[in-house]
């Protein structure tokens, strides 16, 4: 890539490359695109990438294979994207190695369509010549923030050049003041997707407000909601839209340096942008005399090891300066005291790439998107006992029931939905009646739970609450760093109540004594992480309170998850004496003569569900 | 390399820009209206309206700007209107038109809530605990009223860990990492730092390995800062009665300057009160056949280290370049283990003489030992120290003689009191005694040793007399005295000015060695103690649980002991004298030599941090 000296070169570059674009697809009978983000790797993409490329060529038919990031259809990866010459890109997906076959045989060579297919399910924001949908047309899902996820290569900047690509950079740096700049972001009403939900232009100016020789733009990349996988999906698939965000973003508050933390267990996001960085340093667009410029401005990462409370802020920037990630009392704020007691603004990786989209189309734009106080659209990660796990974009205001049955496909064998936890373990369990409730922000927070960074895990009759709950506070008594008393004292005892509970062991004062330790933490802990710890239990005693009764006053697990709680029965008139299960019995609790119904010594019983399997008569019975 | 612990420093210096703007804030507090200055706290701000907000991670030496207020407790929680959660008042600074309540039924609920969730990880063995009765844990359940821990469960265990000075029993750490914030913040040492994360979550050096694997100095004032008995002296107090009930033993005492300003406090007398007849009488009562003192072995020390500053001055004005400049008081062995950790390039640049406590030990295994007809063996030399640093230092190789140590046992001000208490001495009621001979006598300088300035102070009434041969007109070096970490002033010794540093505190002390390092130095002799205020402020003083008052009041009383002494110049002790004539011939002199100075180790080998 050549250096880049000023917009009108960037503009030059661009038509440049449209030009050969539109040459190659003269030449290229077909376009294949593999998704090779982590989820698709996993799954053997990089041999069908090999296959795509090889097959081809041996089957003499001029082709382009070319890599791409995730395009959200997780649940059937890999997934392939095919264009034939003149045609709409048609997406496949659970494709192996006899389905590529396919594909070329029948599709490629014929025009045949075969098995797997995906029907496309979103729209795409852009301001491209050859995609001209500036405002996409009515649809569940709109991609701005995931606009060039599985569209673009992620390791060529020719491509996201192509892709209107550090346009906005050159747009802010020759036509506006950093203030005009950061009044267009506030204008847009972008809010931090990262979990604060703090107006982002806000803190733009507020950091450019504080008055430093050297400030810094710090890219949260330390995603550690369990289930959460929106950021890593977008620096694997489009690292350069985070790069040009971060640089405008420099330039509007007057920093110099910015720096990427991001969590070391992502090694494909971590090389795609390191390569992304070189890409932009080499082309200009990062280092001194950005696009001819006076404005200079480079990015390096801090690996994180994986620490939940890292991602929050104050405790981020510790862990960048080498300290303890801890979490520090607010005031002062990073936009006055941050990065080495600079001034920083801390964005989540979400919230950049909504930037370079923001200044193309316009703050106006972004506005008409989403509710009145919750603009623009928010990417959630689906998973649990959902269809189709994936990455969705939707637009705040979404009702969760379009989110989950329909774009996610309903519940995994027709099972009954019976709750949503959004916003990873700081969030809460959503029900069936907050089915209609349309997504953003406030509505989230009044229902209990939040935002967040985008978790969403559904749960199907199958799953006992009071052990969902457990399971979340597992993970905050893991991660808590164990500054604050409440937080890491408070989330241990609540879960050792919990744990009690599903031991059926639980009293109704211990129902009360949680209820009241659960309020203590929340409104006593330090920072969000324990103040919203408690958010699980206490949404689950709101609306799934006859559960936790269950639990306490009948000693029962309605989801037959607590295996304390259950019991395994020999029906007497099943049962036909076969000596089966007593055989198998690994702890000889099952005695009876033979040809006679067996009986179960509950006292030995270890409910291991050997006789369950083993009973070929439906005899043994669980309560 | 200064190591910074983040909250306190960026903290800080938020709230000094803060302060610039002396804005006037109105808010009230329970019902109450008043107002304050930008930048004050709700817990400052409730304090002057005389309400006490409880506190427990809080600590603040005041003026000494000795801070730690990680917001980690949260025993201090207050409501404030219109805010959804309850907000810590050490942390939250007053805003205008704020409405505080410190006491409602939220408030109280809360508090009571977690103070039973840090009691629930706590061992219930206040009856056995060394801290019980000064344990700031302790009084907050007593004073919450506490009869019942609702929430119990696990409790965090750990691993004892015990060295010469200090034994961290962190089992009871409750994080509220003031000694995290004194070790790295203030003693720049760095080996005590929060390890693990959550439940497990507890302050200890790297990879919890033992202290004495560590740059650890024994300086103590993590244990003089902590609330609970997690951190604490090595205590000597049973090995001390023993060795008086041993028939075939002679026990020697020795009382540091730092001590008479401080016993009393543990008697109920107000901090200040000068109590060395008392203390004196005590320790006769106790069973100890010599009272001595060690401020006698102070002078001794001026003798030594004023003649070797006078000799490498001299030296240096006749222009022999491999003089070494400034020289550096060594009589502080939190100091020493400092220098010998951090900065082993630099061990040839302190003085060579042995600090008041050994030079004790040495002369009463010898000279006295002769004097009165003893063998070393029989002689046991019992040192009453400020300092838990001492208790290391007497175990130190150098300072024994075929295994013979020559201090057997360093206790503390503390064990000290408890020794009396367990004698069932009335201490307020007992009559003045004096010192034993031949090693009780001493002059005002040498009870300066007790605090920041003290020494250099001493040591320069006695140079500038050897070295101008001509009287002092005036003994107050005002100059040298205060609070202040680093202070300086130039003497004039009869027309050669001598430019004296004084630091207190190991963090304050590095600054002088990084300039001394980087050649920038610009003094002759410089003063260190390890602790806040010197002496008076040391690990084995009685607790002052953050008072600065308190050692303003002992700094007061040393100065004052000093002016009533008849002597106040260390060479004009006439035992000093004495001593010199009979035994030890000259200062810097062979025998001197011998006894009385020692060399330093590079210990930077001696650090492991994996087993």
């Amino acid at each position: 890539m050549i250096r880049i000296g000023s917009m009108a070169a960037l503009e030059d570059i661009r038509k440049q490359l449209l030009q050969e674009q539109q040459t190659k697809q003269q030449e290229n009978q077909v376009v294949v695109k593999v998704a090779l983000a982590t989820c698709g790797i996993a799954s053997g993409a990089r041999d069908i990438l090999q296959f795509f490329s090889a097959e081809l060529e041996k089957r003499n038919i001029e082709a382009a294979v070319l890599q791409t990031g995730c395009m959200g259809y997780c649940y059937a990866e890999p997934t392939v994207e095919v264009c034939r010459r003149g045609q709409e890109p048609v997406i496949f997906g659970y494709v192996d190695e006899k389905r590529a076959d396919d594909i070329i045989e029948n599709y490629i060579k014929k025009g045949v369509m075969v098995d797997g297919l995906i029907p496309k399910n979103f729209s795409t924001a852009c301001h491209c010549e050859h995609e001209p949908q500036a405002v996409p047309e009515k649809s569940k899902q709109i991609r701005i923030a995931l606009r060039n996820c599985g569209v673009i290569d992620p390791a060529s900047i020719e491509d996201y050049i192509l892709h209107d690509g550090y346009h906005a950079l050159a747009d802010v740096l020759n036509r506006m003041t950093p203030e005009e700049a950061i009044e267009e972001v506030i204008a847009s009403g972008l809010k931090g997707r990262g979990g604060g939900g703090f107006l982002t232009g806000q803190k733009w100016k507020l950091t450019r407000q504080s008055q430093s020789a050297q400030k810094y733009v710090v890219c949260n990349a330390d995603e550690g909601d369990p289930g959460a996988f929106m950021d890593r999906s977008i620096l694997e698939g489009d690292p350069h839209s985070v790069i040009e965000a971060m640089a405008i973003c420099a330039y509007c508050i007057g920093a110099g340096q910015g720096l990427v933390y991001i969590r070391a267990e992502y090694p494909l996001a971590i090389d795609r942008l390191l390569h992304a960085i070189g890409q932009a340093r080499e082309a200009g667009l990062l280092g001194s005399h950005i696009l001819g410029t006076d404005f200079h401005f480079d990015i390096s990462l801090r690996y994180g090891a994986g620490a939940f409370v890292c991602g929050e802020e104050t405790a981020l920037i510790h862990s960048m300066e080498g300290h303890r990630g801890e979490p520090t009392v607010k005031p002062p704020f990073p936009s006055e005291a941050g990065y080495l007691g600079k001034p920083t603004n801390v964005n989540n990786v979400e919230t950049f790439a909504c930037i370079p989209l923001i200044f193309r189309l316009g703050a106006a734009w972004f506005n008409t998107i989403g509710t009145a106080n919750s603009k623009g659209t928010k990417v959630f990660a689906l998973a649990g006992k959902i269809n189709k796990v994936g990455l969705v974009e939707v637009p705040m205001g979404t009702t969760l029931r379009d989110v989950i049955f329909d774009i996610g496909g309903g519940i995994q064998h027709d099972k009954q939905f019976k709750a949503v936890q959004t916003g990873g373990p700081s969030g809460g369990c959503l029900t069936a009646k907050h089915l209609d409730t349309p997504i953003d922000y406030e509505n989230l927070t009044k229902a209990g739970s939040m935002m967040g960074s985008g978790g969403m895990i559904v749960m199907d009759e199958d799953d006992c609450m009071v052990s969902v709950a457990k399971y979340y506070l597992d993970f905050t008594v893991e991660e808590s760093c164990g500054k604050c008393s409440p937080c890491r004292i408070g989330n241990k005892r609540l879960h050792e109540i919990l744990e009690k509970i599903t031991r059926g062991e639980g009293s109704m004062d211990d129902l009360n004594k949680l209820r009241n330790l659960a309020h203590v933490v929340k409104e006593t802990s330090l920072c969000g992480l324990g103040q919203s710890s408690p958010n699980p239990v206490l949404s689950t005693m709101e609306n799934f309170w006859e559960e936790y009764l269950e639990h306490v006053s009948d000693k029962k697990c309605r989801a037959g998850v607590c295996k304390a709680m259950m019991k395994y029965f020999i029906l007497e008139e099943h049962c036909v004496g076969c000596m089966a299960c007593a055989r198998n019995c690994p702890v000889n609790a099952i005695s009876g003569e033979k040809k006679m119904p067996h009986t179960i010594d509950q006292s030995i019983c270890i409910k291991c569900g050997v006789c369950f399997e083993k009973c070929k008569f439906n005899a043994i019975e669980i309560r | 390399m200064r190591l910074k612990y983040a909250d306190n420093v960026i903290f800080r210096n938020y709230l000094k820009d803060q302060a610039k703007n002396m804005e006037q804030i109105a808010l009230t507090i329970d019902n109450k209206k008043l107002t304050v200055e930008k930048g004050v706290t709700i817990l400052q701000a409730a304090r002057t309206i005389g309400i006490e907000i409880p506190t427990l991670c809080y600590f603040n030496l005041g003026d000494l700007q000795i801070e730690n207020k990680p917001g980690g407790c949260r025993i201090c929680v207050v409501e404030i209107e219109g805010r959804k959660n309850l907000a810590p008042a050490c942390v939250t600074e007053c805003a205008t038109g704020m409405v505080v309540h410190t006491h409602n039924i939220r408030v109280l609920n809360a508090r009571r809530t977690v103070l039973e969730l840090i009691l629930s990880d706590h061992p219930f063995d206040c009856l056995v605990c060394s801290k019980s009765g000064e344990c700031e844990l302790q009084s907050l359940a007593q004073k919450f009223g506490i009869r019942e821990i609702h929430y119990q469960g696990e409790k965090s265990v750990y691993r004892k860990d015990t060295s010469p000075a200090i034994i961290r029993d962190i089992d009871k750490c409750i994080m509220c990492r003031r000694c995290e914030m004194m070790c790295n913040d203030f003693q720049t040492c760095g080996v005590l730092s929060a390890i693990n994360r959550g439940f497990q979550s507890v302050v200890a050096p790297a990879f919890e390995m033992n202290l004495d694997h560590s740059t650890c100095t024994y300086c103590g004032q993590c244990v003089s800062v902590c609330p609970t008995g997690a951190l604490t002296e090595q205590d000597h107090t049973r090995s001390v009665l023993n060795a008086l009930a041993d028939p075939t033993k002679t026990v020697v005492v020795q009382t540091a300057p730092a001590v008479r300003a401080a016993l009393g406090e543990a008697f109920g007398l107000p901090a200040g009160s000068l109590v060395t007849g008392k203390m004196v009488a005590a320790l006769r009562q106790l069973g100890f056949d010599y009272v001595f003192d060690t401020d006698f072995a102070a002078d001794l020390t001026i003798m030594e280290e004023g003649s070797e500053l006078l000799d490498r001055l001299t030296r240096h004005l006749k222009g022999d370049p491999h003089v070494k400049l400034p020289i550096l008081t060594s009589c502080c062995p939190g100091w020493v283990n400092f220098f010998e950790h951090h900065f082993p390039e630099m061990i040839d640049i302190p003085s060579t003489a042995k600090s008041p406590q050994q030079m004790f030990g040495a002369v009463a295994k010898t000279y006295l030992a002769d004097k009165i007809g003893l063998k070393r063996k029989d002689l046991v030399v019992v040192s009453i120290m400020p300092c838990l640093a001492k208790k290391y230092e007497c175990t130190r190789e150098e300072f024994s003689s075929d295994g013979n140590p020559d201090v057997d046992y360093a206790l503390s001000t503390r064990e000290l009191a408890n020794l009396i208490k367990q004698a069932n001495i009335g201490f307020t009621s007992l009559e003045d005694e004096n010192f034993d001979d031949p090693m009780g006598e001493s002059s005002g300088a040498a009870v300066i040793f007790g605090t920041t300035g003290g020494v250099i102070e001493a040591a320069v009434r006695t140079a500038y007399e050897l070295h101008t041969g001509k009287e002092l007109p005036k003994l107050d070096f005002e100059e040298l005295r205060g609070l202040e970490f680093v202070r300086s002033a130039t003497v004039d010794f009869d027309g050669l000015p001598i430019r004296i540093g004084i630091a207190h505190g190991l963090g304050n002390a590095r600054k002088l060695l990084e300039e001394i390092k980087a050649g920038r130095s610009r003094y002759h002799a410089i003063e260190i103690m390890a602790c806040p205020g010197g002496c008076i402020g040391g690990g084995g003083q009685p607790y002052t649980h953050g008072d600065i008052n308190i050692l303003k009041a002992r700094q007061k009383a040393i100065y004052e002991e000093d002016k009533r002494k008849p002597l106040r110049k260390s060479h004009e002790n006439p035992s000093i004298q004495r001593l010199y004539e009979e035994f030890l011939g000259t200062p810097l002199g062979e025998m001197s030599h011998h006894l009385l100075h020692t060399h330093y180790f590079d210990k930077t080998g001696e650090v492991i941090i994996s087993e």
